[in-house]
């Protein structure tokens, strides 16, 4: 029980203890503020809640792994408005059209393929050229947003399939469909990230890159599957969100990336790379949520919301930095 | 004898690619239109940069010193509104330099967060973009800001006036380039913010304040910001609260076009406000060659992109990177 222990200790559970903070706080604030007459706690709320954070979180798992990799990726608003604007659009393509609802796995299928090569595009450029992951994505920011808007110019591209809202919409054990893909998703990439040597390896190469050049890890292809797996995620997240909603705006994913790095970041992964859970971004994730509804349970508006959650970033990172020394070092994009 | 004669073409190219890069883009568009050259177009080109190319000269100094400022876009929306509020309240003489003090005090935030309490910029910045938004919709009360009596005050000045035949906006772009221009190449402030970007371990143990220096970078940006918020306001005479959301990543993308490093200390002004003039030129010479304005942002990616790799490809002797 030496104190790095207790401190490594401290900051893995302290996103479970805000947490905690924050379903009592809104409880008990709630019976004063609240206008509602259902409790904050209530079944029915944690589910909806579970299954509003799903679009984030399920991009902030694949974010982590590209942040403990020691790279970020911005481009994963744009990814997602693309890959929403495929599933859509390809539901009435001419090829599919012999399919019936089978067009829906189809659909699903190409956007997910639309987003994984995009992803993979961005990590090939990071790998071959060594220019850094921050301007290869925020270029791409700017390049996959153009493709956006080229598919529609700047009208909604709008598609409205009965069957997929209905999938989209299903309950299965009372968990909303989103959920269960959320959860999913952070099971298997958990898995990768403790069971397999990719994932290891992801966090040798976080952790000090030339150590992992020097051991004979091929960095690159590492960078190129993670790049691929978050742009993956991002599609996977589209085609949840647009399953339910049926229409794409092409401004539809900005400042998507901001949110993410957001919850990755409160969920304990280190800008420096290394280090990181995806538990932990998961618990990221739903602090970030609960916020916003808490909130707006107990009648704040919306810009509380950013307020708060700005100011909470802040000082999660002073108080990290104040309990590992690591952090106190870490910097340089 | 090749190999260095290649090492000489390949070191001309990179150290003034940029320069070739926008020699290029004006030869083509000027091919492709007549229009494009005229002193009318080169005009209005400058000042609809005015606003962005002001912010990311404040942005410059920050990359300079080794750190990032995310905050940029969503501070300006706060003092657009802020100074669009303070104009019916106060008057504009009143309203400027309050605005003004109001958008240092964030940056001065910023500053010591990241200066003197040694945070992350990225996050300090990123959180800072939420918060400092959530204060601008808190503000206004998320109501659009207008002034009430749009002929009756001499505020359209800053944005729409013209002195000697020459925009406000653009004199304005041009001063301030000039100054800080000065300031960056030739004071020793100038030469602290390079040494604390370079090295900022190397810097300390030479005595250069590093907490002291960022924190000014980030005043300085936040000046900035504010006199873009102020060619904002009057330009428009009301504001939406989201007027800068997005601005921060492509005044980034017009530094690092430039060919400042996101490492930190390397860039100049000159660099800077030719990256926010390559932007610019991109987007009105696509416009008079009729095509959609979204096509701007594809060729944006793939020139940031190749600008940074060519700049490192020079750096380490090969195009591909090994590993």
């Amino acid at each position: 029980m030496n104190s790095d222990f207790i401190k490594r200790s401290i900051s893995a559970s302290a996103i479970w203890l805000f947490i905690v903070f924050e379903l009592i706080f809104f409880t008990i604030a709630g019976k004063y503020l609240s206008l509602s007459s259902g409790g904050f706690m209530d079944a029915s709320n944690m589910l909806l809640l579970l299954k509003q954070s799903a679009p984030i979180g399920i991009i902030a798992v694949g974010m982590t792994l590209i942040m403990v990799n020691g790279n970020i990726d911005l481009s994963v608003g744009a990814v997602f408005a693309i890959a929403g604007i495929i599933l859509l659009d390809s539901l009435s393509w001419g090829i599919f059209s012999g399919l019936g609802d089978w067009v829906i796995v189809a659909s699903c299928l190409v956007a997910l393929a639309a987003g994984t090569l995009l992803g993979a595009l961005n990590g090939l450029i990071v790998w071959r050229t060594g220019v850094d992951a921050f301007i290869v994505t925020l270029g791409s920011m700017l390049g996959y947003r153009g493709l956006v808007f080229m598919f529609n110019g700047e009208n909604p591209t709008s598609n409205l399939n009965w069957t997929l809202v209905d999938i989209a919409e299903a309950r299965f054990l009372g968990i909303h469909t989103a959920t269960w893909v959320f959860g999913l998703t952070v099971l298997v990439v958990w898995l990768i990230t403790r069971y397999t040597v990719h994932g290891r390896n992801a966090y040798a190469i976080g952790d000090n890159r030339n150590a992992a050049v020097n051991a004979g890890i091929r960095v690159g292809p590492h960078m190129l599957i993670n790049f691929a797996l978050i742009g993956f995620l991002a599609a996977l997240s589209a085609v949840v969100f647009y399953a339910e909603s049926g229409s794409v705006n092409p401004n539809d994913g900005m400042l998507y990336e901001l949110w993410v790095i957001t919850a990755v970041v409160l969920g304990g992964t280190k800008l420096a790379g290394g280090s990181g859970s995806i538990i932990g971004t998961l618990g990221g994730v739903i602090a970030i949520q609960l916020l916003r509804t808490g909130l707006g349970y107990i009648g704040a508006d919306t810009s509380t919301v950013n307020l708060v959650i700005g100011l909470i970033l802040i000082v999660v990172l002073f108080i990290d930095r104040q309990l590992n020394v690591k952090g106190a070092q870490e910097l340089k994009v | 004898m090749a190999n260095t004669a290649r090492q000489k073409i390949l070191t001309v190219v990179g150290n003034h690619g940029i320069l070739i890069a926008f020699v290029m883009f004006m030869l083509v568009f000027a091919l492709a239109s007549p229009k494009f050259l005229s002193f009318e177009n080169l005009q209005s080109v400058v000042r609809s940069s005015a606003i962005l190319g002001v912010m990311a000269l404040g942005v410059t100094f920050v990359v300079i010193s080794g750190n990032l400022d995310l905050s940029v876009g969503s501070m300006m929306s706060f003092s657009t509104i802020v100074v669009l509020d303070l104009h019916d309240k106060l008057g504009p003489t009143l309203a400027i330099p309050t605005m003004y003090l109001m958008t240092l005090g964030l940056g001065g935030t910023i500053g010591f967060l990241v200066g003197y309490l040694k945070l992350n910029s990225l996050i300090v910045t990123l959180g800072m973009l939420s918060a400092i938004h959530g204060l601008t919709l808190t503000y206004s009360g998320g109501k659009n800001m207008d002034i009430d009596d749009k002929s009756g005050t001499w505020f359209s000045f800053f944005g729409q006036g013209e002195i000697l035949g020459l925009p406000v906006p653009i004199i304005l772009f041009i001063a301030l380039a000039a100054f800080l221009g000065i300031l960056l190449a030739k004071t020793p402030f100038g030469r602290k913010v390079y040494a604390v970007g370079g090295n900022a371990t190397a810097a300390s143990f030479s005595g250069i304040p590093r907490a002291r220096t960022v924190f000014n970078c980030y005043l300085i940006s936040a000046f900035c910001v504010a006199t873009a918020g102020l060619l904002q306001a009057s330009r428009s005479m009301g504001s939406q609260n989201t007027v800068g959301q997005g601005l921060e990543l492509e005044v980034l993308a017009a530094v690092i076009l430039g060919g400042a490093s996101l490492l930190g200390g390397s860039g100049t002004i000159l660099k800077t406000v030719i990256g926010v003039l390559i932007l610019g030129f991109i987007q009105n010479g696509l416009l008079l060659i009729g095509w959609p304005f979204y096509i701007q942002y594809v060729i944006t990616w793939i020139i940031i992109i190749l600008a940074v790799w060519l700049d490192i490809s020079v750096k380490r002797g090969k195009f591909w990177a090994t590993v």
